[in-house]
């Protein structure tokens, strides 16, 4: 699939990953050899039937192509772009083994976006009708008039599954946003290039053409609690209130000028849009050397956005080997491709002030790998004597984020484990409370954009059950 | 959309809103905050509500950078495209006896709110309002009709005694006066000096801190303080803290990191700062 060269991309924010055109990707599914127990459609967390969608694409059927996909996915462009294949579908794909495996992940992007440039199409023709949760199966039917009304809190990866999926069941849904748009991490926290907003924009408007009523600037736990939203009339509930509370490393000067959390940096540039201040009102204050902190695709994401806001160097620190970073091969290759140097098996230990309270420096220790530790990987350890200064004035901490508090402190009957993560059944998403289901990074951490539409899939197939009465509710 | 009803100059660059929002209305609690955005281009910005009725809430605010003077520039009718709140905890309170409200600046609205509370509850209220001029003591007449005592100081002495509301502080300490609590809102350098004014005598001590937030629900962390050796929200945690262990010279210095941008947007607008 073709990209943005480096040189010319890392002074834009338009999208690296340029996808397939109509000719290569007919090439591409024309490669699939359509095995009878696909084991692709098997490791898909939505069970997205991909030979099917693969050989419509073969047929030049694209509209038909679109269908399928979204019998189960209602983010498919979204999905096509972040999720990563090569751990799912691609990874279990049976030509790994004679070599290259289906590139799944550019067929669904493609067939998402053949039908986004064809918007009045879009509709009409990739409206499935409502879902039977029992088979999983499209039942064609119109929403049932005076169904019952569902809340969703947060308007996430998992919430707008579990509002798609239950819209189509003719359900009456509404989605609390706190923020003022819709669409949680996908509008803040992946940047532009890699997940352009228009694309999450369509995909929110399909949700509201299926019914979903979205309420921004709603805060569930401050504009109302979740008893109140019940008394409004909703027989259940589902939160999808995320990781948002990001992690600082408690080090000596973390809270000096320039030392910023992904989430803001992030926050800042792709949500409100600080690339294009001052024609945008929010700024950002990037300097010319900026240490990020971590290993995973937020780190990837944050030092990139620095690169492209201007910063002459940009380090990815991380205190592992690359061996063992949690981000994608995919984005730290283009990190790399970029210009981003990596400092591995590296510790910060302190972040050094001038005297206006800016960064201007950051001590750090170096590492080396010891025995397994309870992850599974090579335990880092200290190398005594190591201290060395690092010259940079911006540092960003993208080491991960935690279960944001506001919700779970104006709900405390939900049970939360000592993380501040909602205990769920991981079959039904049921919570300790009768009607209240949870999902996505609110439940389990920090996971992937489709870990958390799996999640909300669930969730919605639990609720419709527990409505219908056909299953219990109560966990 | 949120309905403008009034925006009114109530003083030299100083502006009071009203705005139709009766989610926050019906919710908003003394001491909390609310975060609006003026257009899709517009920044998040957070502004204490200083009264509220059962639809609407106002807020006040001081024309300083770009946000704010483009606020300034709204009519009545107008609408706002974001607002959403309250945010914060709510002020604590509790009959305590006397408790002393000292405000700077557009401070002394957003103190409106926590003194009103305070006598709802039977306290016994007296307040020292600060500012640079006479014109710039706002809300005079609403505070004075609610308050025990009221000191007014101004730089100049054109209203009140020509100081600070730190020196008049410091006199009542002295006098002796038995204070339960005080409470500031204002400039921070105000807030710093009247907790080491209070911290040798000990007397409880809360300041209500206004960081640069974005989001204002825990996500972002722009808004993060030392108090007493912990990194607290102010989003979330605050707005207000034991005034003691707030480290006021971190809180000054992080409400500068965009100084340099925010100087540079008013510039190419032509604001004059």
């Amino acid at each position: 699939m073709k990209k943005q060269d480096p040189k010319d991309r890392i002074k834009n924010f338009n999208e690296v990953s340029l996808g397939m055109s109509e000719e290569e990707a007919i090439k591409e599914a024309g490669r699939c050899l359509f095995c009878k127990e696909p084991r692709c459609s098997a490791n898909c967390p939505v069970e997205i039937e991909i030979p099917r969608f693969i050989n419509a694409i073969k047929d030049k059927n694209f509209d038909k192509a679109i269908r399928i996909i979204k019998e189960k996915n209602n983010l498919p462009g979204v999905c096509g772009r972040v999720c990563p294949q090569e751990n799912q579908c691609e990874g279990a794909c049976i030509l790994n083994s004679k070599g290259r495996p289906i590139n799944i992940g550019a067929l669904e992007r493609f067939a998402a976006d053949q039908e986004l440039s064809n918007e009045k199409k879009a509709f009409s023709l990739s409206c499935p009708g409502p879902l039977d949760s029992a088979r999983g199966k499209l039942r064609r039917e119109k929403p049932r008039a005076g169904s019952q009304k569902v809340a969703i809190i947060g308007s996430g990866p998992s919430g707008l599954t579990c509002a798609g999926d239950l819209a189509r069941l003719g359900y009456q849904v509404t989605l609390f946003e706190a923020l003022h748009v819709a669409g949680g991490v996908l509008m803040y926290g992946i940047p532009e290039f890699r997940l352009p907003k228009t694309i999450v924009k369509k995909e929110i408007e399909y949700l509201r053409s299926l019914g979903v009523d979205i309420r921004t600037n709603f805060i569930v736990g401050k504009t109302s609690s979740m008893e109140e939203i019940f008394e409004l009339g909703y027989k259940a509930v589902f939160v999808g209130t995320g990781a948002g509370l990001p992690r600082f490393m408690n080090i000596p000067g973390e809270n000096l000028n320039r030392v910023y959390s992904s989430n803001e940096l992030l926050t800042r540039v792709n949500l409100m849009k600080a690339y294009l201040f001052p024609e945008y009102d929010t700024p950002v204050n990037i300097g010319r050397k900026v240490a990020v902190v971590g290993g995973g695709n937020t780190t990837m994401d944050s030092a990139r956005v620095s690169l492209r806001l201007g910063a002459e160097k940009v380090y990815v620190i991380y205190r592992r080997s690359e061996k063992e970073m949690p981000a994608r091969r995919e984005e730290i290759g283009n990190a790399k491709e970029e210009g981003v140097e990596f400092h591995i098996l590296t510790l910060p230990k302190g972040i050094i002030g001038d005297e206006k309270g800016f960064v201007k420096g950051m001590e750090c220790m170096k590492m080396k790998l010891g025995g397994l530790d309870s992850s599974g990987r090579r335990r880092p350890m200290a190398i005594e004597g190591s201290e060395f200064i690092m010259d940079v004035d911006t540092v960003v901490m993208a080491i991960g984020q935690r279960p944001n508090p506001v919700f779970l402190r104006a709900t405390p009957v939900l049970k939360v484990d000592r993380g501040n993560k909602i205990v769920v059944d991981p079959e039904t998403q049921v919570t300790n409370i009768e009607g209240v289901y949870a999902g996505g990074d609110a439940t389990y951490g920090e996971d992937t954009v489709i870990a958390a539409m799996g999640a909300g899939k669930r969730a919605a197939i639990a609720i419709d059950g527990y409505l219908t009465g056909t299953k219990g509710g109560a966990g | 959309m949120f309905n403008i009803l009034s925006n009114e100059n109530i003083a030299p660059a100083i502006f009071r809103m009203k705005l139709e929002a009766p989610l926050i209305a019906g919710k908003a609690g003394p001491g909390q905050f609310l975060i609006i955005r003026i257009d899709d281009k517009g920044e998040r910005i957070p502004l204490t509500i200083a009264d509220h009725d059962e639809r609407c809430v106002t807020i006040v605010y001081q024309v300083a950078g770009v946000t704010t003077h483009r606020l300034s520039e709204k009519k009545k009718g107008c609408y706002l495209a974001d607002a959403v709140g309250p945010l914060g905890r709510a002020t604590d309170i509790e009959r305590v006896g006397n408790v002393c409200c000292i405000a700077g600046g557009v401070g002394i609205a957003e103190v409106y709110p926590v003194v009103k509370a305070h006598k709802s509850i039977g306290s016994h209220v007296l307040a020292i309002l600060g500012a640079k001029n006479k014109k710039l003591i706002i809300f005079k007449s609403e505070l004075e009709g609610l308050c025990d005592e009221i000191f007014i100081t101004t730089d100049d002495g054109s209203l009140g005694e020509k100081g600070f509301v730190s020196g008049v502080l410091e006199r009542l300490i002295d006098s002796p006066r038995h204070m339960d609590l005080v409470y500031a809102v204002g400039p921070a350098i105000m807030m710093k000096v009247i907790a080491d004014i209070t911290r040798p005598s000990n007397i409880k001590t809360l300041a209500s801190l206004n960081t640069i937030l974005v989001d204002g629900t825990g996500m972002c962390g722009s808004c993060r303080i030392d108090v007493g050796g912990d990194t607290k929200f102010v989003c979330v945690d605050g707005p207000e803290f034991d005034a003691h262990k707030v480290n006021f010279t971190e809180l000054i210095a992080r409400q500068g990191l965009f100084k340099k941008q925010e100087d540079h947007a008013c510039r190419i607008r032509g604001i004059l700062q």
